[in-house]
């Protein structure tokens, strides 16, 4: 039954966890990520999580864990690990094999104070990391929830797209969305209507339902079938450059494929406003209090928030885009979100945008609204 | 014996998949060597179907299709925690990790001393041919003191690092044992030994071969240098045996 909690940010991504039938967490302790870990391993050495089979462990570092969820993966568990910052930096590494192989990673991204160790609560200075950190092309799906409630929303929906699409899966918080508490309804996805897709293993699954070809980018799988047993070959290391030219395009053909179906976005406010007011997370959540408060100054403006960071929801900005006549893009970084805007928005919506841009630093709505004011 | 063994009449494990073969390591290189005897010892405790190997990168990395086994190529020092999620999230696979000296003992050390202390259920097999061999003959922490390597033209520094002893010293539960290419009968032997003990579940399993590099030790004209070197300089610095 649905039921409604006092809880903090990182409670409820353990908790989401949970719901979409996670089985592992391989993490390192981090500000401001760690409560995730104390929440999960508690669960996992209780007696319900025993009967669950849960597993937790604490690696040695953000690397090890990182590969050891590559290996949880491997092994078809629902497995994920959460951090932040430092550690989302080393786990790049991690990512970039889960981008190359296809295989759907699942981590909790809160972002602190950067660049370096920082400050160890918030920023949204990690959304190129999380949509285009490691050696790739960024083909890692990246949502950014926005309040409490949707910290589990999205916490449970990144383990269904991450095994639906089998590309690596994160949720980009940040300390403060981690951090603050409140009323969170947790629910059992099956009431809402939700199916939870079961995971499959990649290496000795002797019954498969999903094929590996035409999943793994061809280069890098080698199959072999004997006495009606399958054994699969994975490698990263090629020999060619076409051959990673191919890995490169078979990636990007399934991405295209799919990208359209995974966008999402939330557009808030007079459809004939001015001004666009471009957010993410939780300088989203700041910015629709800032459309009430110029309301009542009598100024018209509109929100644009992006849902999915990568892919970013492009049709849909152009569209908000094209109704303005003045764009503002508000983010607690420099240049992230807004050079997604611009890429999204050049050669083809014409609107002067101006950027608020406050590295490692909250966004209050009065700030919102002075920027727009004085337009 | 599969079709493909009889027709060739081979004497390969059984579990080697003849057509990745030949294989793609050095003429003289003692990875092959290595192979056949875990290949032996899969065959023998008839284990095929529930292995999953993790190869790391460097030479070890050209084992990616040696076998039928289900088998996954990593990055450079990652295969051990890799190797360790699969075990912790299916407990019935038999997880081997088969990394050179410098995944092991270099860029991957901190894994290696990590998964020791918590007695891991899995197998590491380290290759130790004292050179970082497949990135052009650099030094490794196995490099021994004076050698001449790429990035120690002047000689190496007197320290090396002995694995197994380490290892041992971390862990006292753990099996932990080095052999030598050159007596392929003992090495069948123990990593027969060393599976069993794996998948007994008894913990933390690291196996160490000296194992020759005729291309960085410019010995590829002359098996009696590389066996010298391999039996004479290399198994009295790194003694071979159980620990």
């Amino acid at each position: 039954m649905a039921e409604k909690k006092f809880l903090m940010g990182n409670e409820a991504l353990g908790r989401a966890a949970l719901a979409a039938g996670a089985k592992a967490l391989f993490g390192y302790p981090i500000t401001p990520t760690s409560e995730v870990l104390h929440f999960w391993s508690k669960e996992a050495c209780g007696p319900k999580g025993k009967e669950r089979g849960l597993i937790f462990l604490q690696a040695e570092d953000e690397i090890g864990a990182s590969f050891m969820l590559i290996g949880g993966v491997l092994a078809g568990t629902k497995s994920f690990t959460a951090t932040g910052g430092p550690g989302h930096v080393l786990m790049q590494d991690a990512f970039s094999m889960a981008e190359a192989m296809r295989l759907p990673v699942v981590a909790y991204l809160n972002q602190r104070g950067g660049p370096s160790t920082s400050t160890v609560i918030y920023s949204q200075s990690e959304v190129n990391l999380a949509c285009f950190g490691g050696n790739g092309n960024g083909y890692r799906i990246v949502y950014a929830p926005s309040n409490l409630q949707e910290m589990y929303d999205y916490g449970i929906k990144v383990f269904n797209t991450a095994w639906k699409y089998r590309f690596p899966t994160f949720l980009l918080g940040d300390g403060y969305l981690a951090k603050m508490m409140g009323e969170v309804e947790i629910y059992d996805p099956k009431e809402k209507g939700i199916a939870m897709i079961d995971p499959e293993a990649y290496m000795l699954e002797k019954k498969r339902v999903r094929p590996l070809e035409g999943l793994v980018p061809s280069p890098e799988l080698e199959i072999r079938r004997e006495d009606g047993v399958e054994y699969a070959c994975f490698r990263n290391c090629l020999n060619y450059e076409e051959e990673t030219l191919k890995v490169n395009l078979e990636i990007k053909e399934a991405w295209d494929a799919v990208a359209a179906e995974i966008v999402e976005h939330e557009v808030v406010g007079d459809p004939d406003a001015e001004v666009l007011i471009v957010a993410f997370g939780i300088v989203a959540a700041s910015a629709k209090t800032a459309i009430k408060m110029l309301a009542e100054k009598g100024i018209k403006a509109r929100l644009f928030r992006p849902i999915t960071l990568r892919p970013f929801p492009d049709e849909a900005m152009r569209q908000a885009a094209a109704k303005a006549k003045r764009i503002v893009v508000a983010e607690s970084a420099i240049n992230q979100l807004a050079r997604f805007v611009k890429d999204c928005l050049y050669g083809r919506v014409n609107v002067p945008l101006t950027e608020y841009a406050r590295p490692s630093i909250g966004i209050t709505p009065s700030e919102i609204v002075d920027v727009v004011a004085k337009l | 014996m599969n079709a493909a063994h009889a027709e060739h009449n081979l004497a390969f494990p059984e579990c080697v998949r003849i057509e990745s073969k030949p294989h793609l390591f050095c003429p003289g290189c003692g990875h092959p060597e290595a192979l056949k005897a875990l290949g032996f010892a899969i065959d023998e405790l008839g284990i095929q179907k529930k292995v999953a190997l993790g190869v790391d990168i460097g030479c070890s990395l050209l084992a990616w299709d040696y076998f039928n086994l289900d088998t996954i190529e990593t990055h450079h020092g990652r295969t051990i925690p890799v190797m360790v999620g699969m075990k912790r999230a299916n407990p019935d696979a038999l997880t081997i990790a088969y990394v050179g000296d410098g995944g092991a003992y270099a860029i991957g050390s901190g894994h290696l001393l990590n998964a020791a202390e918590r007695d891991e259920n899995i197998m590491v097999i380290v290759i130790n041919n004292a050179v970082y061999a497949m990135t052009g003959g650099q030094e490794a922490p196995t490099t021994l003191p004076g050698m001449i390597v790429d990035t120690a033209p002047c000689g190496a520094d007197e320290y090396f690092i002995k694995g197994p002893q380490l290892v041992r010293e971390i862990n006292p539960t753990a099996f932990v044992a080095r052999g030598i290419t050159s007596r392929q009968l003992e090495l069948r032997k123990l990593m027969k030994d060393a599976l069993k003990f794996h998948m007994e579940g008894r913990g933390f399993v690291f196996v160490e071969v000296l194992s020759p590099c005729t291309l960085n030790w410019k010995t590829m004209d002359n098996p009696h240098k590389t066996f010298d070197f391999l039996e004479r300089v290399l198994a009295r610095a790194y003694p071979v045996g159980r620990f």
